[in-house]
């Protein structure tokens, strides 16, 4: 609890409504310890669910700015809670998203809740303070990267080869793929920031772009990763 | 021949699933027990089995049974009484045609061509089986009326002997996974052995001259069988079923007897050394990714956690160092791999130079954190780098007896064509970074 910097410097003066889903009550009870203290963090949990039925339920009643979530849930997994949540998702005003927190880093996890919609992807052995760190950066609409997952996107774009038929929307440009790499190789935003000689804004938007081109543009092209790699 | 070997046993095939392709050959030669040849046989692999069994040259075997079946058709009875009784198994005599290792190992089109050679020595065996059984009846002197019934036996015989090589075969090709013959031929010679039975049986009746009676008979042979299935079939079903429900059972148990042991081999092991040294946070969270990285590579690839070879790709490569770093340091290494490629000769001096670059920044850097491994093969390029968030170091200041940095890393890579990089992180540790080209670019 000592070198909770950021998250001491930005908890007080700010402030986010997080439910969390997950069918481990004990998991539940920890990472609630860990956050939930709002007067110190800002991140405030107002409402749990177990299953994919009762997170529905919490998320539409509670309307969370963030939804901490699991990818293997009783009743259809993350994946179906995103499906069912995709309204929520669009809305203009005060938008719900979500972080996918889980113990797998497996691929097909992985790609599925982000192409189900989450705004990032965290596994369970993350810091308390990287943790709310991430929360606040999917409320502002950023995307979180842990190291594994930009390595999956990384092999998602780099094997195909042939170029695909709309180059703008279905390539990484040369930045976001040096972005990526560097989130890979464990650099922090700010550090890869310090790197390429950009502000940390602009590799945030950057990150965006490929969450966006992963979410949007690049449907086929991962389909055909996925498929090649039997894991859809 | 066979033992007992670890393996998934299918139900009620026991000389199936545990038939010991190797020992033949290796082993000083286990407790025999006899079995039909299946390996380059010409009839039913009796000759080829007793032959093995009892240490004699096959074609001695053959003789004798062939002499036999001159002395009134002993040998066939003989020949008949082991077919139907001994099981068919691997090995019979040794014969020093390793067919039964190519079968097993070779690619399909092997298989087949092996499956396939014994098809000739059938045919040559039962061409002579007509031939002597001609000069047997000839030969033989018996009266009018068992004469008359003997064309029919043979037919009988004939079609009995078809179907039951049918079984046979139908049971190797089950645990030889090779000889996966057409569905069509396997019918034909089922309709073949039943035509054959039935014109026996037709014959005898012929010849006993009750050819008027025959259509009452069959009618009523015919509703005597129709009763008996009628009776007998819900108990046949309901007993095959039962059958597969049982085995689908031991099937599951035996899974989870595995997945019992394994859990208590590792993870409960490691759950006692985690509340002994419960102490020494150190030590606890190396064991537990230790366990956590043992566990995974077991629920999702179970072949390679249970044979652990040598490293053949980057991916490999690079993941069982860092795994070997960190049970090493107690460190955490965090790999990521994009792509992937065979390893050459400077890969793996650049993958050797990788894992003198993780212990450097697990012993000195692994304070501050998990360290990052990033592998990445990109075109013909292989790029590796190791960073951590330790003190950092100036690398123009490393004294020239250190022979860590110097020779095993920029050493190792510059002496095999490759670049390495050392240089600090902005805000504070190691990266460094190690880039080689690979010798020809096969994707």
């Amino acid at each position: 609890m000592t070198e909770q910097t950021e998250a001491v410097e930005q908890g007080p003066e700010r402030h986010v409504r997080v439910v969390l889903v997950d069918d481990h009550r004990m998991f539940r009870t920890g990472v609630q310890a860990e956050i939930g203290r709002t007067e110190t963090t800002g991140v405030e949990v107002v409402g749990e669910a177990a299953d994919v039925d009762q997170a529905v339920t919490v998320i539409t009643a509670t309307r969370p700015e963030v939804v901490l979530l699991d990818v293997h849930l009783p009743g259809g997994g993350g994946v179906e809670v995103l499906r069912r949540c995709a309204p929520l998702m669009a809305g203009a005003q005060s938008p719900v998203r979500f972080l996918a927190l889980s113990v797998s880093d497996a691929a097909e996890d992985v790609i599925g809740v982000i192409r189900g919609g989450a705004r990032g992807y965290v596994t369970k052995t993350i810091t308390g303070t990287d943790l709310v760190d991430s929360i606040f950066r999917v409320q502002d609409g950023d995307a979180v990267f842990s190291p594994r997952l930009a390595g999956f996107v990384l092999d998602a774009f780099a094997s195909t080869d042939a170029p695909p038929v709309d180059e703008d929307l279905d390539r990484l440009t040369q930045r976001e793929r040096e972005v990526l790499r560097l989130i890979a190789r464990g650099y922090a935003y700010k550090e890869i920031a310090k790197q390429l000689f950009i502000s940390v804004k602009t590799v945030e938007s950057h990150v965006s772009a490929v969450l966006r081109k992963l979410q949007l543009s690049n449907r086929h092209e991962l389909t055909r990763w996925a498929t090649a790699r039997r894991l859809v | 021949m066979p033992r007992p070997v670890p393996r998934v046993t299918i139900g009620g095939m026991p000389e199936a699933a545990t038939v010991p392709l190797t020992e033949d050959t290796r082993d000083p030669r286990p407790p025999r027990k006899l079995y039909r040849s299946s390996d380059g046989r010409w009839l039913g692999g009796v000759a080829r089995g007793l032959a093995g069994h009892l240490g004699l040259p096959v074609i001695w075997v053959r003789l004798v049974f062939v002499g036999l079946f001159m002395a009134d058709g002993l040998g066939a009875l003989l020949y008949a009484a082991f077919w139907f009784f001994v099981p068919l198994g691997l090995g019979g005599v040794g014969g020093g045609r390793p067919t039964v290792l190519t079968t097993e190992t070779a690619p399909d089109g092997r298989r087949r061509l092996v499956a396939r050679r014994p098809d000739k020595g059938q045919i040559l065996a039962l061409l002579l089986m007509v031939v002597v059984a001609m000069i047997f009846v000839q030969n033989v002197n018996l009266t009018g009326n068992t004469k008359a019934y003997l064309v029919p036996t043979v037919l009988v015989g004939a079609g009995v002997a078809l179907v039951w090589r049918q079984a046979d075969n139908a049971r190797r090709a089950r645990w030889m996974e090779a000889g996966r013959r057409r569905r069509t031929l396997s019918l034909a010679r089922a309709a073949a052995g039943i035509v054959l039975v039935g014109a026996g049986i037709t014959g005898i009746f012929v010849t006993q001259g009750a050819t008027e009676h025959l259509g009452p008979i069959l009618q009523a042979a015919l509703a005597v069988l129709v009763g008996i299935a009628l009776l007998a079939g819900p108990y046949l079903v309901r007993m095959t079923q039962d059958l597969s429900e049982e085995r689908l059972m031991r099937i599951r148990a035996q899974e989870r007897a595995e997945v019992a042991a394994h859990v208590h081999d590792s993870v409960l092991h490691t759950l006692t050394l985690i509340q002994r040294n419960a102490d020494s946070a150190a030590e606890v969270r190396r064991l537990a990714r230790a366990q956590e990285r043992d566990l995974r590579a077991w629920l999702y690839k179970p072949a390679a956690a249970e044979n652990p070879r040598e490293p053949e790709t980057v991916a490999e490569a690079v993941k069982r160092n860092a795994a070997e770093v960190e049970d090493k340091h107690g460190v955490p290494l965090e790999v990521v791999v994009v792509g992937d490629c065979p390893l050459d000769e400077g890969v793996t001096a650049q993958m050797q130079a990788a894992r003198e670059a993780m212990v450097n920044a697990a012993k000195y850097g692994g304070e501050g954190g998990a360290v990052q491994v990033f592998a990445e093969v990109e075109g013909d390029e292989v790029f590796v780098s190791v960073r951590d968030r330790g003190p950092g170091f100036d690398p123009d200041s490393i004294p020239a007896d250190r022979m860590g940095v110097r020779e095993s890393i920029i050493g190792r890579m510059e002496r095999n064509g490759g670049t390495a990089r050392l240089r600090a992180v902005p805000d504070g540790g190691t990266e460094v970074e190690l880039t080689m080209k690979r010798a020809e670019k096969t994707s």
